[in-house]
């Protein structure tokens, strides 16, 4: 690594102003942005340490949810007891993740901001748009079989990588920021952007923007949903295609969906369309398939990823079969 | 050739000032004076020379580098020494008690659990924090908590079948209490 100064922060407001400096990071859990400076990828002169900050915990909300601490840990996240009845799809999707160990480190703050796995973006020997802003992109033309399928533009085909944030843009998560400029409230869906001709700016976050909470809306789809992530192996590798569900159901009659899908683009993918497709409708593989075409109405393949499209189609199906199941559901 | 590429990279920083560090290591308190970006990993290997805690990828992924802080178990390559300063740590050299190992440890040697050993000790640290966190009871279950273990050698099959072994001489002695 290179050189950096190193200090820890006091509170939220002494690490908003500490990280007003440029070159400046915060450090969470570690696991992506010390990686990422062994690659030599990212070089910030100073990291702010705000693991110590008491943003761990986990709290009812006024409305009926629970308030997520950016700083507490996925593991502990994930096997909350309020979690796991109320929100199951977002504990199995935190816990497809990573191993036991990274996951007793990262914390959700860290987990929202991680930086894409894709191949060129971690190698500083090749073109890379986000790492180096025009550049070039090493991926389009060059091996691409983990890249995006959807949104993505001529400057970069780059996926986000977390498991998490495909259950949290499912359940309609808020992300609660503290700034610069004060506090603010972002919808899940606006948080991370697509890259179109800034691939360089992942989030909609500001400089010195520290993220304190992120916060789930009562409603869980604890009765009906999954997380159901596919990759090269059985455990510990980033999710090929990787799909959120939630359903309520009515007897055998779709009420309300949800479905968003990680592994295809820059961002979890949600489409209003395809969820509406499956509202007032039977939940059989049928509406489902029918469903996934919507939502993949519009997908690309590249060289080496035309595959996702077809898996993508399949994955929701099963994922959407397998919610309508649980908890004794009436067969489709 | 190195000369001039050396002259053509920026000049590096100055170093900043070592900051002190103090970890219970093993149950011994120990304050170390660190560059910031010295791991964890490095300080226990480099600085207080306990080289038991291996350096494999040095990114996470393989586990070899696992300790446990404070009862869990993490990458000791993926964090600062200075973020763990004034936590408890304990490495593959505090695991047993005087000359006694641990029942891990044993039950490693028992079911021939490793061949060429580089992995173990994370293996063994990382098995350790799996029965403190109890969410583990099959076979499928240890394989899954495991997975941030790699064994180039393919021990798995008798990791798996010693790490079932010291879970069962364990969990009674977690219920025991009267
Ligand atoms: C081998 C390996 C395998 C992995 N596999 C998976 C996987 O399968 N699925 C998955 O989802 N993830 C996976 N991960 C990624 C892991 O989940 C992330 O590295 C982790 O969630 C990042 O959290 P952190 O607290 O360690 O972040 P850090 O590394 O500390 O920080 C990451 C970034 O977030 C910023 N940041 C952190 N907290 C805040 C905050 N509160 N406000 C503003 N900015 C903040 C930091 O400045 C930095 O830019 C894997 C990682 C590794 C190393
Ligand atoms: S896909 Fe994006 S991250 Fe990957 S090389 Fe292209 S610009 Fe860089």
């Amino acid at each position: 690594m290179r050189s950096f100064t190193y200090a820890r922060a006091a509170s939220a407001a002494d690490a908003v102003g500490r990280a007003g400096a440029s070159g400046t990071a915060f450090v969470a859990g570690g696991t992506n942005l010390l990686d990422l400076m062994k690659a030599d990828v990212l070089r910030p002169e100073g990291l702010v340490d705000i693991s110590r900050l008491p943003l761990d915990r986990i709290e009812e909300t006024a409305e009926g949810g629970l308030r997520l601490g950016a700083l507490a840990r996925n593991a502990d996240t994930a096997y909350d007891e309020r979690v796991q009845t109320r929100y199951p799809m977002l504990s199995k999707a935190i816990l497809a993740g990573a191993s036991a160990q990274l996951r007793n480190m990262a914390t959700n703050g860290g987990n929202l901001l991680q930086r894409t796995r894709c191949y060129y973006f971690y190698d500083t020997a090749t073109p890379c748009n986000k790492r180096e802003p025009g550049s070039g992109c090493g991926a389009i033309g060059g091996v691409n079989r983990i890249h995006a399928i959807l949104g993505a533009s001529d400057r970069c085909i780059a996926v986000h990588p977390s498991d998490l944030c495909v259950a949290l843009a499912a359940l309609d998560a808020v992300v609660q920021v503290t700034g610069p400029d004060g506090e603010r409230s972002i919808p899940f869906a606006d948080f991370h952007r697509l890259p179109g001709d800034r691939p360089e700016i992942d989030t909609v976050l500001r400089p010195g923007d520290l993220v304190t909470a992120i916060d789930l809306p009562a409603k869980g789809f604890a009765e009906h949903s999954t997380y159901l992530k596919i990759r090269d192996r059985a455990s510990y590798a980033f999710a090929l295609v990787s799909v959120a569900a939630g359903l309520e159901l009515d007897g055998g009659t779709v009420r309300d969906a949800r479905l968003a899908l990680g592994g295809v683009a820059h961002k979890p993918w949600r489409d209003p369309e395809a969820e509406a497709a499956l509202v007032g409708k039977p939940a059989t593989p049928d509406r489902f398939r029918a469903a996934a075409r919507v939502l993949l109405r519009d997908a690309k393949g590249h060289e080496h990823n035309s595959f996702k499209i077809e898996l993508a189609e399949r994955a929701i199906v099963r994922a959407l079969t397998e919610a309508a199941e649980r908890k004794g559901a009436p067969r489709p | 050739m190195a000369q001039l590429k050396a002259s053509l990279r920026p000049a590096p920083a100055p170093p900043p000032t070592p900051i002190p560090v103090t970890l219970n290591v093993n149950g011994v308190e120990r304050t170390l004076h660190l560059a910031p970006w010295t791991t964890l990993l490095d300080a226990l290997r480099l600085h207080l020379d306990l080289t038991g805690t291996k350096k494999g990828c040095d990114h996470g992924q393989c586990g070899a580098c696992t300790v446990l802080v404070d009862g869990r178990r993490i990458n000791s390559c993926l964090t600062l020494a200075a973020m763990q300063d004034g936590r408890k740590v304990t490495t593959i050299e505090g695991l047993t008690t005087g000359d006694a190992l641990h029942p891990l440890q044993e039950a490693f040697i028992e079911h021939d659990a490793f061949q060429c050993g580089y992995c173990t000790p994370g293996q063994i640290c990382s098995a350790a924090g799996l029965i403190a966190e109890g969410k583990a009871s099959t076979d499928d279950e240890i394989r899954e908590l495991m997975s941030g273990n790699l064994c180039r050698c393919g021990a798995y099959p008798n990791i798996v079948a010693a790490i079932r072994q010291a879970m069962a001489t364990a969990a009674p002695k977690a219920e025991g209490a009267p």
